[in-house]
């Protein structure tokens, strides 16, 4: 598959993809409206075969030895595979379907290297290995496309998994001066740090000086899960507002004691309500009901 | 990796060394935490450079490791060296005026912490800091 | 960054505001803590108001600087309250392993000026205008609080 300088046969190649690109590009159009038409909108797919083609076309001018994948001369045509996979995955199309899309240039690439061998004498001779170097390369164009699809796809993932962790982490007012974070679910360090930092944030945007960290829909807690919360009550303090943790677990209470953690220094409440109403009593609020003579 | 390099010899020295490395990691796309825990490791080797290693150079760049883009900072000083390196790392350590949080605390605050060092050699102190 | 600035301090009655805008070297830090403390003997001031929402770093030396202005200033009789820090600084200064113990904190200036009640309220008149340089003796009447 490593084709060293210029043989015949890659010569033949780079010749076609050289100057018939605009036939190729016409009829590996052709065969994409055959097979998705009407199924996929494979307009941007198409525009970034074009692409393709002249961004090989640029490098085989400079060099007609076809460029082996992994090469620096490979990258810019990885680049515009990144850039069809993921027009690819937005018109809906599989993996292996964008992979097919690729593999479709190679019936117009075989008939113009078999017209051309045909119209140059002895050219038959170096046909079957055009074919070989050709059937090669537009394999490799193929693969790249459906690595590049299944990469694009996992930053989708993790972009997705970012957002939610945005979304699983709400902040809320609870009344003037006083924030709570309903955490739900279990904890890892990373989303614990989220929640940090988005609790400080708010406090001094809300100008909230009691904040209630609720953890009663936490199954468990592991050390440095523990070790993020009491950091966030210490970093609070420091900005000038309070902290109170509200709902632990008695297994979560377990785990702290284990751990040695000491939360001495830190305002704890079985339940929401009950950290709620230290925080409207150390806010100035006083809470009772009314209709009733006092 | 290119080198933005400030010499470290005054405290002034210090303040230029943390605006180089926030320019720096601004530049490689830390969050706004990442970026503050960074400058304040490296206000705490600077001035350890400047107070004692009798002053020195720092190196600071870009480094990249596959999709990570990180921000690294050397100190590098001709001073006494460092003796007992466990003891310097111990919070509550000191030998100068400081509050012997700076080697530790500054360890604490980022991803890649090494030291070169030896009696009479010099310290060598590199930190990265990944986005 | 001159070499030989100073952080202003403001005086309101027996109140002294501070507001760090700069990125302090260290010698500024330590003239900061020095005029400080001067300053509160000379006005007899009773609660000091350090803001520091403009700081982008607070680093252990900084750090040190305002735990000490805190302990002299209660020393001299005086409350201190640093204002407005930074949610990433206050972050980094717990990972750094700095509590500030015994330092007061607020939110805000206004924050912070709820918690010296006797400060701002009622400046004491003709003591507010005594620039007497010697040790203050109403400091110690002050505590009416």
């Amino acid at each position: 598959m490593t084709t060293p300088t210029p043989s015949p046969a890659d010569a033949l190649l780079s010749a076609v993809l050289l100057e018939d690109s605009a036939v190729l590009l016409t009829a590996w159009a052709a065969a994409l409206d055959r097979q998705f038409a009407g199924a996929r909108d494979v307009a941007d797919a198409e525009r970034e075969c074009g692409r393709l083609l002249t961004a090989v076309g640029r490098e085989l001018r400079a060099d007609p030895a076809i460029p082996p994948r992994g090469s620096t001369r490979w990258e810019p045509l990885r680049d515009v595979l990144v850039e069809l996979s993921r027009d690819c995955a937005q018109a809906g199309l599989s993996p292996s379907e964008t992979a097919t899309l690729v593999f479709l240039l190679k019936q117009p690439l075989f008939d113009r290297l078999r017209e051309r061998a045909a119209e140059s004498a002895g050219g038959a001779e170096g046909l079957t290995d055009a074919l070989w170097a050709a059937t090669t390369f537009v394999d490799e164009l193929g693969l790249e496309s459906f690595d590049a699809y299944l990469r694009s796809r996992e930053d989708i993932i993790r972009r997705q998994q970012d957002e939610l962790l945005e979304l699983s982490t709400p902040v809320v007012k609870l009344w003037t001066g006083i924030l709570a974070v309903p955490l739900i679910g279990t904890l890892d360090s990373a989303r614990t740090q989220v929640v940090m930092e988005s609790l400080l944030e708010k406090i001094i945007e809300t100008d909230a000086p009691m904040a209630i960290i609720d953890i009663t829909g936490v199954p468990t807690v592991d050390t440095l899960v523990a070790q993020h919360l009491l950091k966030t009550v210490a970093a609070a303090r420091l900005m000038g507002a309070d902290c109170i943790i509200s709902g632990i677990r008695p297994q979560i209470a377990q785990t702290i004691v284990h751990l040695g953690l000491d939360l001495s220094d830190v305002t704890t409440k079985a339940s929401l309500a009950d950290a709620l109403r230290v925080a409207l009593d150390r806010s100035g609020y006083e809470v009772r009901k009314i209709g009733r003579p006092a | 990796m290119s080198g933005d390099e400030v010499a470290l010899s005054s405290d002034e020295d210090v303040v230029r060394a943390r605006h180089v490395t926030r320019r720096l990691a601004v530049e490689a796309g830390l969050r706004l935490v990442d970026q503050t825990k960074l400058v304040t490791a490296v206000s705490e080797l600077a001035r350890n450079t400047v107070i004692h290693g009798g002053g020195g150079v720092l190196t600071a760049g870009l480094v990249h490791d596959g999709p990570r883009t990180g921000v690294r900072v050397t100190c590098q000083d001709e001073g006494p060296g460092i003796a007992d390196l466990d003891r310097a790392f111990q919070d509550g350590y000191t030998t100068g005026n400081g509050l012997g949080l700076g080697f530790g605390g500054a360890r604490r605050l980022v991803h890649d912490f090494d030291v070169r060092t030896a009696p009479g050699q010099g310290t060598t102190i590199t930190v990265v800091r990944w986005g | 960054m001159d070499g030989d600035s100073r952080i202003p301090i403001l005086r309101m009655g027996r109140l002294l505001l501070v507001t760090i805008q700069v990125d302090m070297h260290d010698r500024m830090a330590v003239a900061l803590q020095e005029d400080l403390t001067g300053q509160i003997v000379r006005t007899g001031a009773t609660g000091v108001l350090i803001d520091i929402s403009a700081l982008d770093l607070v680093d252990s030396f900084i750090g040190r600087m305002l735990a000490d202005i805190a302990a002299m200033a209660r020393v001299l009789d005086a409350a201190t309250v640093v204002v407005g820090m930074r949610p990433a600084v206050a972050i980094t200064l717990v990972e750094l392993g700095l509590s500030l113990e015994g330092v007061q904190t607020a939110l805000n200036v206004e924050r912070g000026m709820a918690l010296l009640p006797s400060v701002a309220t009622e400046p004491d008149a003709d003591e507010g205008e005594d620039e007497d340089d010697g040790p203050v003796s109403e400091a110690d009447a002050a505590p009416a609080r």
